[in-house]
């Protein structure tokens, strides 16, 4: 690292784009050597350490992100006495999924499948209006990623210490620095994978039996799991994720347009960019001095002053590690900001900006936000603790009794969510003079009475009969409706009663 | 063809020495991590080769059969062995309990029913059909009427013994002449008594002939079918009233019936179905149509 004895700033051209594009060469050159391979080395990258508004930020979203991810296993729901008392939990063996007062069964996959379709519009919502922030802060891979810079900058040092460190031989001090190192890694890591499956089993239990080496093989095997892809991805991959792994940055650019919050270089005041000796006159010259800082800070390697690219995850160090420069250099700060496209343009011309954060596109994502979220918050609310499944016995579709009457053979499968056992009266609608009976016994006329078992699913077998002159038709569509008794909460499925060809 | 391979000057590349219509191709090498998992694949076929059952011809066992010992019908005869054993507690209940004790435990009827299904889709739907659907000639297991008697009692011993099955003594027998073949009755006789035989359950047309046909049914048909038709299950003789008619309703079938007799036979299953199985098929018949 050198200081310009002028201006005070500390620049690091040890590594900067020259020497990384000499690399690149470097690179190059040994791949012709040895027979032409088609495979780039990666180029390690080494965050500098920066402090500022967006640094603050990312560590305070850090903090209360880690906060509920550890902490949320932990609350407590009281259920009543045999059911799970987490508050989040998803229960696979006892195939039910607990959300706080919600307990969800298999059959109602779609409230997942409504959950995610609200993220993925949430996001598309969040960065046409504010960029990448998900990327740049809330992402698992940025914060365990950044959890690890941490414990590797506190190990080894700063950006310019770990570049030595890497290119120096192996001492016994670089030896114990990287076991130091991984061993951090690795302990973040076996407390991440083991917090995971907190959230698919009682927490307390299995923390109780991994500390007496009593956990089940499957429980070792998803800790292992999730240990070794959290360390390969926080700890090896880190920005190769983000760059050729996950699909969003691909296609982030079609939620942003001109009016999208972004990192971004305002070019029209920074260039034609240059070193800028102490006193001298900034006339006939941009403000960026060129010291590479916002190269140095970015946790993906990129140069923020070619424009907005796939690999920025929008995280804005590079706008603390610039403002800091600015300071120095006694220049106004925000020469890179995050602002949009079309604000920077706006400045360049010396026109008013003005932002717009009411556009068709943000109306559309908005729109499509509500209507999914009324619609999940629709079937919540009206949701029976109860369902009904009607199965029609196919083989044989109908058959004729001794006194000429039809008969058609159901299955009812009353499924009960609650935890107690409930009595329900069975109806047929539509068909007219039909006799409800369970398999073996009389039919009659009215209602049929039928108990659930509680907490699963109980089945029947019924038969369903109508008088000759009563079935009409070949096929007559009827309904069953199933109404709790004393209650008055229904549910209804249709189904079908067939007779003989007329 | 002629293959003259020249160095590509624009990549530096060596050509294959092919040319198809003025169209050569780079002799560019593999990726090497295609090349890696193409030695990993042969690598993995060797050692799938040592460790698994993959020559044949060789050895004793006229292939080789790899270092673990690995064999797909041992495997197939351990799972069915332990579900065997798992069967076994059920099937040793079924042994003890009575016909009637089963129903009173919802356990053994959910593993009668199971089992009965899978013996009735072997044995008995070429005739009766799924889900005793019957046909022309075998009757509908599903409804309401049993010729032979729809307990579970009477089930069990129709299945053990079968229906005039000429090997078993304690078959369910019974024979209905052929009036018309052997000449007991002549054609216009037959004619009065299918009419009467209609006319029993409603749909008769010549009201003359029916009144006919009572002196002949009487004579001949009442001894086994009953005096109102209302039939008998010792002999298994059909109820002449209802509405099910085991080979057809209309008159050409009656009097085809009367003429020639019918006599279906089923066969006695004591022989090839253990009695476990011949219980849980009780069951499941039992349940079609929910029985008597």
């Amino acid at each position: 690292m050198k200081e310009d004895p002028a201006t005070g700033v500390e620049t690091v051209d040890v590594l900067s784009a020259k020497v990384q594009k000499e690399i690149i060469k470097a690179a190059h050159e040994a791949a012709e050597t040895s027979g032409g391979s088609l495979y780039a080395k990666r180029l390690q990258i080494y965050p500098k350490d920066v402090s500022g508004a967006f640094r603050r930020f990312k560590w305070a979203a850090l903090v209360v992100l880690l906060g509920i991810y550890y902490i949320a296993p932990w609350i407590r729901w009281d259920r009543g006495p045999g059911v799970p008392d987490q508050a989040l939990l998803v229960d696979m063996m006892g195939q039910r999924a607990y959300f706080f007062w919600l307990e969800t069964w298999p059959q109602e996959i779609y409230y997942l499948a409504g959950l995610l379709i609200l993220a993925a519009v949430g996001l598309f919502l969040a960065t046409s209006l504010f960029g990448r922030v998900w990327c740049g802060f809330a992402c698992p891979q940025t914060v365990w990623t950044d959890l690890f810079m941490w414990v590797e900058r506190r190990v080894e040092g700063d950006r310019n210490a770990r570049i030595k460190l890497d290119e120096g031989p192996l001492t016994l001090e670089k030896a114990l620095k990287k076991i130091a190192k991984h061993s951090g890694w690795l302990v973040i890591s076996l407390l991440t994978g083991g917090a995971w499956i907190m959230y698919f089993t009682d927490a307390p239990t299995l923390t109780r039996d991994l500390v007496h080496f009593q956990a089940g093989q499957v429980a070792l095997f998803f800790i292992g799991l999730f240990t070794a892809t959290t360390y390969v991805l926080g700890g090896i991959a880190r920005e190769q994720v983000c760059t050729y792994m996950c699909p969003w940055p691909r296609f982030q650019a079609a939620m942003l347009d001109e009016d999208s919050m972004i990192v971004t270089y305002e070019a029209w005041r920074g260039e034609p960019r240059g070193k800028h000796k102490a006193g001298t006159d900034w006339e006939g010259r941009g403000h960026c001095v060129d010291c590479n800082q916002c190269v140095a800070v970015c946790p993906t390697g990129i140069d923020i002053r070619d424009g907005n690219q796939l690999e920025c995850i929008g995280c804005g160090l590079c706008i603390d590690a610039c403002n800091h420069v600015m300071g120095i250099v006694k220049l106004p700060r925000e020469l890179i900001t995050y602002d949009t496209i079309s604000c920077s343009a706006a400045r360049a011309e010396g026109r008013p900006t003005r932002y717009r954060l009411v556009r068709p596109r943000t109306l559309i994502y908005s729109g499509l936000f509500a209507v999914v979220g009324l619609v999940m918050l629709g079937t919540l609310l009206t949701r029976a603790s109860f369902d009904v499944n009607v199965v029609r016995d196919r083989n044989p579709l109908y058959v004729t009794l001794s006194d000429g009457a039809i008969r058609n053979g159901y299955t009812v499968k009353i499924l009960n969510k609650s935890r107690e056992s409930r009595s329900f009266e069975l109806v047929a609608h539509g068909l007219s003079r039909a006799e409800l009976s369970l398999s073996g016994q009389e039919a009659l006329p009215g209602a049929l009475a039928l108990t659930a078992q509680p907490d699963s699913v109980t089945s029947y077998r019924i038969f369903l009969r109508a008088p000759e002159a009563a079935v009409l038709d070949e096929t007559t569509v009827m309904a069953f409706s199933v109404t709790e008794t004393g209650q008055g909460e229904t549910v209804t499925h249709e189904s079908v009663f067939r007779g003989p060809a007329r | 063809m002629p293959t003259k391979v020249e160095k590509d000057a624009f990549t530096g590349t060596e050509t294959t020495g092919h040319e198809w219509d003025g169209i050569k191709e780079l002799d560019t090498p593999m990726p090497r991590w295609w090349l890696y998992t193409l030695y990993a694949t042969i690598l993995f076929a060797v050692i799938y080769m040592i460790l698994y059952p993959a020559i044949p011809w060789l050895g004793e066992a006229g292939y080789t059969r790899g270092v673990l010992g690995f064999s797909q019908r041992v495997e197939l005869e351990e799972s069915m062995a332990e579900a065997r054993s798992e069967q076994a507690v059920y099937l040793e209940k079924l042994e003890a309990a009575s016909l009637e004790g089963m129903l009173d435990d919802p356990e053994l009827v959910n593993f009668a029913l199971a089992g009965g299904r899978t013996a009735f889709a072997d044995n008995c739907v070429p005739c009766h059909g799924a889900g005793g659907a019957g046909g022309p000639g075998y009757p509908v297991l599903a409804d309401d009427d049993w010729l032979w008697g729809g307990t579970l009692d009477d089930i069990y011993i129709t299945l053990k013994h079968g229906i005039r099955w000429p090997g078993d003594e304690d078959t369910r027998d019974s024979a209905m002449p052929a009036f018309g073949s052997d000449e007991l009755l002549d054609g216009a006789q037959i004619n009065d008594v299918a009419e009467y035989v209609l006319a029993l359950s409603g749909t008769g047309g010549d009201e003359a002939a029916a009144a006919r046909g009572g002196a002949v049914y009487a004579e001949n048909c009442a001894a086994c079918h009953g005096d109102g038709g209302e039939g008998n299950r010792e002999f298994g003789a059909p109820r002449l009233t209802d509405a099910i008619w085991l080979y057809g309703g209309d008159k050409q079938e009656v009097v085809e019936t009367i003429t020639k007799s019918r006599n279906g036979a089923m066969p006695a299953w004591k022989d090839r179905l253990d009695d476990s199985t011949v219980k849980q098929l009780a069951i499941y018949v039992h349940s079609l149509g929910g029985g008597e």
